[in-house]
């Protein structure tokens, strides 16, 4: 065991930091709407050209070109986070549909949307669950009819984040409605403003309309050429399934930011004169919450040298999703308490705290619980695929 | 960057698990707990032949002189088997307070420990809990009062004994005016005892030395939730072993969701305990000024998670899990008991909170 990174990660160190004293934006770097995009773009570029972002995509596709290297990225990440700026931007193009088309696209694909993805100037939005098909998501039903040379889509989509604000929209339908369930499944790329798609907003319990947005998307008699297929017709499951791998290695999120702010409001807090960090009941608890979150970030220094070994990371590499974001939804419990009847408070109330940030993590944390494989699908994965227990017989058919 | 464990500790880990599995099968831990004191000198012995004694003792007194780490794997494969030893107290507490001190004796004792002629116990409860109106006093340089919980004394040749906080004695087992009895608890893989001490000359004390008894503390916080996580590791397999051999409603009781969850649920919980318990036992060696903080999250962390690894792991088992007849309870038993030993999970939160200068300490 050894926790130096060494003489040459360190200076890669130092230049990350110079670079973010440097250039890191004075209020936050940007929305996908409206005026603030045009920032948003330039901060995405201006993170291209010195390697901070898009970094190992190769530079024919808009990328920075270097080789993979995970520790830079681990790096990268620290650093971010503790300039308090987001490294490149949370979005399903940057982190779902690249790496996917990075595995499967066509070279023509890859030119035409990598680039502007990694930028912000191509947001895009993801088609995958349907009102009856969540966890069982192999049985969509959103058809794709062959003609000619383009497929005609009819059906529905739901929990479409940032739909009515993306270019695009990358999709799975059922192109072949006589394979097996599973084999009859393609991914296609489209434009959300082709004729027949509907957007209807979602408004989500957290009350969010704002970039977080939740919708619902219908499509009518939608034409696409079939040349937007990613990979071979009816492969789209397998093809999915290397992007919901890459979109549960996004939901890690680190809470060892999210103690510390805790550690604040406790300390501020006061209840009859007496700061909610003087109540043993209160200290208890955010002890315990703690050492979870400690345990987690030794966790992903365990998992990040399994990767540098490569070696197999085994059952210990499926709970992390699982893990944390019962953690994270278990902060902001404590936070919330620790204010007393004002942690009911919501909407820019006079006397809320952190500017409501408590309130709005609690109802994301619950939204990651179970958006990207509820924890439900996400403790079956665990036993089956990390245990070895066998999979639930299917019941016969009627 | 290596978070990770190296050739020679997964070697370490490997040999020592196999021996266990071999010479100390759950049939034998079953056939020593009608023992006067489950801890058998010959086991002792034997892990003194593989070196496991003498991890944390220098070289030039026999011992290999590793790290922490190192005595942590081969903690947690005891845990793992249940074994009935003085490893924590012995094998880490005592030479990892004894190095820190000096005198013409402590070489001889490390030797003894290395080479398995000699087994410590220990008394230090009272530096972290004093009940029952324990407390030893030393008057004209002798010593006399009450230690509670004492840790592997029945089997023991010399106690390490502490005084206050502040200072720390070493006494020989059948020293004059010592009294020891046993204090049974759930767990009959462990040994703990009063000691009754009326006018004890002492082998040596150490004054002032409040330093080394918290860095022993420490070491034995550590070293004892990698017993528990081990012990939990064990719990887990057998419960995922069982679900896929019994049968219910025509169907292997693994393919019931409400059993899967169960299984995936304890073993989410034990692999970044086992992160937190390896980091820890790092920051003991190499970043030490971390270490007291770590202690105490890596022990209380284990024992809750443990805790519901120790019930839930049983309830797989059905009924079954709650008779003597079926091994399980031992495991059981060796969590519940490590999690009341060396502070307890409230005690060490709170020490965690003060540490960080979150609460007032005292």
């Amino acid at each position: 065991m050894d926790l130096e990174y060494g003489q040459r990660y360190e200076d890669f160190r130092r230049e990350v930091r110079t670079f973010l004293d440097k250039h890191k934006p004075k209020d936050s770097p940007g929305g996908i709407s409206g005026i603030r995009r045009k920032k948003l773009v330039e901060w995405l570029s201006l993170q291209i050209d010195e390697g901070y972002w898009a970094r190992t995509i190769p530079k024919e596709f808009g990328g920075y070109g270097a080789e993979p290297n995970l520790l830079e990225t681990v790096i990268m990440d620290e650093e971010f986070n503790r300039a308090g700026v987001p490294r490149g931007m949370a979005s399903q193009g940057a982190s779902m549909l690249v790496p996917t088309l990075l595995e499967h696209g066509t070279d023509e694909q890859r030119q035409r949307w990598i680039g502007p993805t990694m930028r912000g100037e191509v947001m895009w939005c993801q088609g995958y669950s349907e009102p009856g098909s969540g966890s069982d998501l192999a049985s969509l039903q959103t058809s794709a009819k062959e003609d000619g040379d383009d497929f005609i889509i009819n059906g529905q989509k739901i929990w479409t984040s940032t739909a009515d604000k993306s270019e695009m929209i990358f999709i799975l339908v059922r192109t072949e409605p006589d394979a097996p369930k599973h084999g009859g499944i393609s991914y296609i790329l489209l434009p959300m403003d082709t004729q027949g798609i509907e957007v209807q907003p979602l408004r989500t319990m957290s009350g969010d309309l704002g970039d977080n947005s939740f919708n619902q998307v219908f499509f009518t008699d939608v034409r696409v050429p079939q040349a937007n297929v990613v990979g071979k017709r009816g492969e789209g499951w397998r093809i999915a399934n290397t992007t919901l791998k890459h979109e549960r290695n996004s939901l890690n999120s680190n809470s060892e930011g999210t103690i510390l702010k805790l550690m604040r409001l406790m300390e501020r807090e006061t209840t009859n004169g007496v700061p909610a960090m003087a109540s043993p009941v209160f200290r208890d608890r955010l002890m315990k919450l703690q050492a979870r979150s400690l345990a987690m970030k030794f966790h992903a220094m365990r998992m990040v040298t399994c990767s540098l070994k490569n070696e197999n990371s085994g059952v210990a590499g499926l709970i992390t999703k699982l893990r944390n974001c019962q953690l994270n939804f278990d902060i902001s419990a404590l936070a919330i308490d620790v204010m007393g009847e004002l942690g009911a408070l919501y909407e820019h109330t006079e006397y809320e705290r952190d500017r409501g940030y408590w309130q709005s993590h609690s109802f994301f944390s619950l939204g990651l619980i179970i958006g990207g494989g509820t924890a439900q699908i996400q403790k079956n994965i665990i036993s089956e695929r990390g245990l070895g227990l066998p999979r639930e017989p299917k019941p016969a058919k009627s | 960057m290596d978070f990770g464990l190296s050739e020679d500790q997964l070697m370490l880990e490997e040999t020592l698990r196999s021996f266990l599995a071999d010479r100390v099968p759950i049939g034998r831990v079953r056939d020593l707990r009608n023992d006067d004191c489950p801890n058998n000198r010959e086991i002792w012995r034997s892990l003194a032949e593989l070196g496991m004694t003498g991890i944390l003792i220098p070289e030039e007194c026999g011992g290999s002189d590793l790290n922490l780490l190192d005595a942590c794997l081969a903690s947690q494969s005891i845990g793992y088997s249940v074994t009935p030893t003085p490893f924590v107290s012995s094998a880490v507490m005592v030479p990892t307070a004894l190095r820190e001190l000096e005198h013409p004796l402590i070489s001889g004792w490390l030797a003894g420990i290395a080479s398995g002629d000699i087994a410590f116990g220990i008394a230090v409860t009272e530096t972290f809990s004093i009940r029952e109106g324990a407390g030893i006093a030393i008057d004209q340089g002798e010593l006399s009062g009450k230690a509670m919980m004492a840790l592997d004394i029945c089997s023991a040749d010399l106690i390490l004994l502490a005084i206050g906080s502040e200072h720390l004695a070493v006494i020989r087992a059948d020293a004059p005016g010592l009294k020891k009895a046993r204090l049974i608890t759930t767990d009959a893989t462990r040994c703990t005892s009063e000691l009754i001490l009326e006018s004890v000359a002492p082998e040596i004390i150490f004054e002032d030395v409040g330093k080394t008894i918290a860095r022993m503390l420490d070491a034995g916080r550590i070293a004892l939730a990698a017993d528990s996580l081990g012990a939990c590791e064990a719990m887990i397999e057998q419960a995922v072993a069982y679900s896929k051999q019994r049968k219910q409603f025509d169907r292997l009781i693994g393919s019931f969701q409400a059993v899967k969850h169960m299984c995936a649920e304890m073993i989410s919980e034990l692999e970044p305990a086992r992160s937190l318990v390896w980091y820890a036992a790092h920051s003991f060696d190499a970043l030490p000024d971390e270490a007291p903080l770590m202690a105490c999250h890596a022990l209380a962390h284990v024992s809750e998670i443990g805790h519901e690894i120790a019930s839930v792991a049983t309830q797989v088992h059905g009924g079954i899990g709650w008779t003597d007849e079926h091994n399980v309870h031992f495991w059981f038993k060796r969590i519940g008991v490590g999690r009341s030993l060396l502070g307890g999970p409230g005690l060490l939160r709170e020490r965690a909170a003060e540490i960080q200068g979150l609460a007032k300490s005292g």
